[in-house]
């Protein structure tokens, strides 16, 4: 089982050198080795979160190391789905180390499982966290374009076209991908939410309780919703839009970790140590 | 042997005036090419003459003759004594006439290094020279090496990577602005020849609308029936920034003809769609502050000349990687020429024979165990004798001088019959 944890996180860091290496050296079959060792990663990585479910019997998710793989696993995955959409070939360079470094502190944490919880099993709660991992990985997605559209946007006014002016695609191609990450990362968040409410009010009886957690997810969901909603109806796009998703992705990080940390509330065993 | 003599001059060598006078029309060089062709002293010759070069490439047994008599042809024929050209007149032999026709063709040695017209031209000569048949074994492989060694340099570096001209260097912008120019509508304010060359690449790349905006308005018509647009008036660009996605601006005015307050406007208007100004005019049409605005980007001519500085620069390093591969070609050019010699070539016949026997009598005594060893030397000197008959009057037709008139010919054609290169 450790074995397997090892090998996912040998190919994801394979990957992550294809990509720098394509970032340096400009060959097209770096980036597509780097696809395809992240691709075989995320299988073994599937084959290992898999295995975990059927050996504990319930979702994987109740300590961080688990929930934290099940994070690198989204994030993968999610990025294959974009980078086929898209063929936006650089966005591995952000993708491929996120989810080294994801798997790479998940795998320094204790992963000896807590006694078995039976709410686990809750077909509610595996929807809920599901969704809203594949929303947050479609953030962490948009949050990397952003942050590649601002210095492709920075080299083409400054007119100082250094490094990054060739290896970064255009602008317009980085803000549709932006958009698209956001669209779908916004969809799975509102699914998220959703089956949550679902899942509470069967196991509390009420759809809200004012839990640091919730507020904090509804924060999000609304900031998103803003940003689309920018879009939608004044363009907000390109510099804007970006900042935008970088800023929405450093407040899902808070609520995913700080909340969890700093505050108290019923999401807290998943993070436990 | 024949041997390879290149003389020629080009832009370094030479000043546009003289490279005037001595340029050849394509029937010129076809003349040109037939008086190559009765000279006893050149055996191959072909002619490549572009603006910024000429090259007069030869075969000849006799180096310092065929040069004399190139040049006396080319006096007589350009009605130019000698004595005007021939301080600009380079002269290459052997390997360095390869290595420089190989760094012509890459473009290596163009004034523009990477630009990619250079190949055609090549191509285009050596077609005239075949079609006039004044080349041979030894010009004929090498132009293919030529071509092959100008494409490796192309698809293996990035020395045609980056655009030099001021019109391709705003379209290289565009694209990394819009991704493509499908539907992209262009506004060109004013006229002049790089302005109209960058809305001709943008309507090679197609564009959508373009619309022309002249203080003279029938100016403004014509133009823009040429680019099948739509003239507007002067006073209409502050409205028209709405629509259009980028701008080229070449005009006489002192004053901006784009102010930033007129682009401020317009912005919520295109929901924030991005607009590229391109100023190719001095003094500057387009306030640069509209950079500053938001998905506003403004480039005038300095910068434009930046970005080529800065794709000159990459280009001269990618040539680097450009010399090495042409001195492979070389290396691989001077073996092929090696063997073109007679030992090498009878050496070569002779030890393929022997291979070939060899395995064969290996086969046959396998299966004859009953054989006394003496037998089996028999027949052995057997099939070496054989050998020797065979190859006995085609060894005698290589080595006689006799057939010296193409001497290299017959070495090709033995060396490609029994597959000796390989």
């Amino acid at each position: 089982m450790e074995i397997l944890i090892v090998i996912t996180i040998f190919f994801y860091m394979l990957s992550t050198a294809g990509y720098v290496a394509y970032l340096f050296l400009q060959k097209n079959y770096l980036q597509k080795i780097g696809v395809y060792l992240i691709f075989v990663a995320f299988l073994c990585h599937t084959v290992s979160i898999g295995y975990g479910f059927v050996q504990s019997g319930h979702f994987p998710i109740n300590n961080l190391h688990q929930t934290l793989s099940m994070a690198g696993w989204t994030i993968a995955g999610v990025f294959l789905i974009f980078h086929y959409r898209f063929h936006l070939k650089i966005l591995g360079i952000f993708a491929a180390p996120l989810v080294t470094l994801v798997m790479v502190i998940a795998s320094r944490l204790p992963s000896a499982p807590h006694q078995a919880d039976s709410v686990l099993n809750n077909i509610w709660l595996v929807a809920h966290v599901i969704t809203i991992f594949m929303g947050e990985a479609s953030f962490a997605l948009a949050c990397g374009v952003g942050f590649l559209y601002l210095v492709q946007e920075h080299t083409i006014k400054s007119k100082n076209h250094g490094f990054f002016f060739k290896r970064l695609p255009s602008l317009d191609l980085l803000d549709t991908t932006g958009y698209a990450c956001i669209v779908a990362g916004f969809t799975m968040l509102t699914l998220g939410l959703i089956t949550g409410f679902i899942y509470a009010k069967s196991v509390w009886g009420r759809f809200w309780s004012w839990d640091p957690k919730e507020v904090w997810s509804g924060i999000t969901w609304l900031l998103y919703a803003a940003l689309l909603h920018q879009r939608l109806t004044v363009g907000w796009r390109g510099r804007r839009a970006a900042i935008m998703a970088i800023i929405g992705f450093a407040v899902i990080l808070f609520t995913f970790f700080g909340v969890n940390f700093l505050l108290q509330g019923h999401h807290g065993e998943f993070t436990r140590l | 042997m024949l041997e390879i003599v290149l003389l020629g001059l080009n832009h370094k060598t030479a000043p546009v005036g003289l490279r005037e006078c001595l340029a050849f029309s394509p029937d010129e060089t076809s003349t040109v090419l037939r008086a190559f062709q009765e000279s006893p002293v050149i055996r191959e010759a072909v002619l490549v003459s572009t603006c910024n070069r000429v090259e007069i490439l030869m075969a000849t047994e006799d180096k310092a003759n065929a040069v004399r008599t190139a040049k006396m042809f080319l006096s007589e024929f350009k009605k130019l004594p000698a004595s005007e050209f021939e301080k600009s007149l380079y002269i290459h032999k052997g390997d360095d006439a390869v290595r420089h026709m190989f760094r012509v063709a890459s473009s290596l040695d163009s004034m523009v290094v990477g630009e990619p017209q250079i190949l055609g031209q090549i191509k285009e000569a050596y077609k005239m020279a075949t079609l006039k048949k004044t080349s041979g074994v030894i010009l004929n492989k090498l132009f293919h090496r030529t071509f092959f060694v100008a494409k490796r340099v192309r698809s293996e570096t990035g020395i045609g990577d980056h655009a030099v001209s001021v019109s391709y260097a705003a379209i290289e912008l565009g694209r990394k602005i819009f991704g493509a120019f499908e539907g992209k509508n262009v506004l060109l304010i004013g006229a002049g020849e790089m302005a109209e060359l960058a809305v001709e690449h943008l309507i090679r790349n197609k564009a959508g609308d373009i619309l022309v905006a002249n203080r003279t308005f029938e100016n403004g018509v014509k133009l823009a029936k040429r680019f099948k647009g739509e003239a507007i008036r002067f006073e209409e660009i502050a409205d028209s920034l709405q629509h259009v996605d980028i701008v080229i601006s070449s005009t006489g005015s002192t004053d901006y003809v784009v102010t930033r307050e007129q682009v401020r406007a317009i912005i919520r208007r295109r929901r924030n769609r991005p607009i590229f100004f391109i100023d190719i005019a001095v003094p500057r049409d387009i306030d640069p502050e509209i950079n500053r605005l938001t998905n506003s980007y403004v480039y005038d001519i300095d910068d434009l000349k930046g970005v080529i500085d800065e794709s000159i620069e990459n280009r001269k390093k990618e040539a680097i990687k450009g010399e090495r591969i042409v001195d492979e070609a070389v290396i691989g050019f001077r073996q092929w020429y090696d063997n073109l010699n007679v030992i090498p070539t009878i050496v070569a016949l002779r030890n393929k024979m022997d291979g070939i026997a060899k395995t064969e009598i290996k086969k046959t005594l396998h299966s004859l165990k009953h054989l006394s060893e003496e037998d089996r030397q028999a027949i052995a000197r057997m099939t070496n004798a054989m050998i020797n008959k065979i190859l006995h009057d085609p060894m005698q037709l290589l080595k006689s001088n006799g057939y010296h008139q193409n001497k290299s010919g017959y070495l090709d054609i033995t060396r490609k019959l029994f597959k000796l290169d390989e």
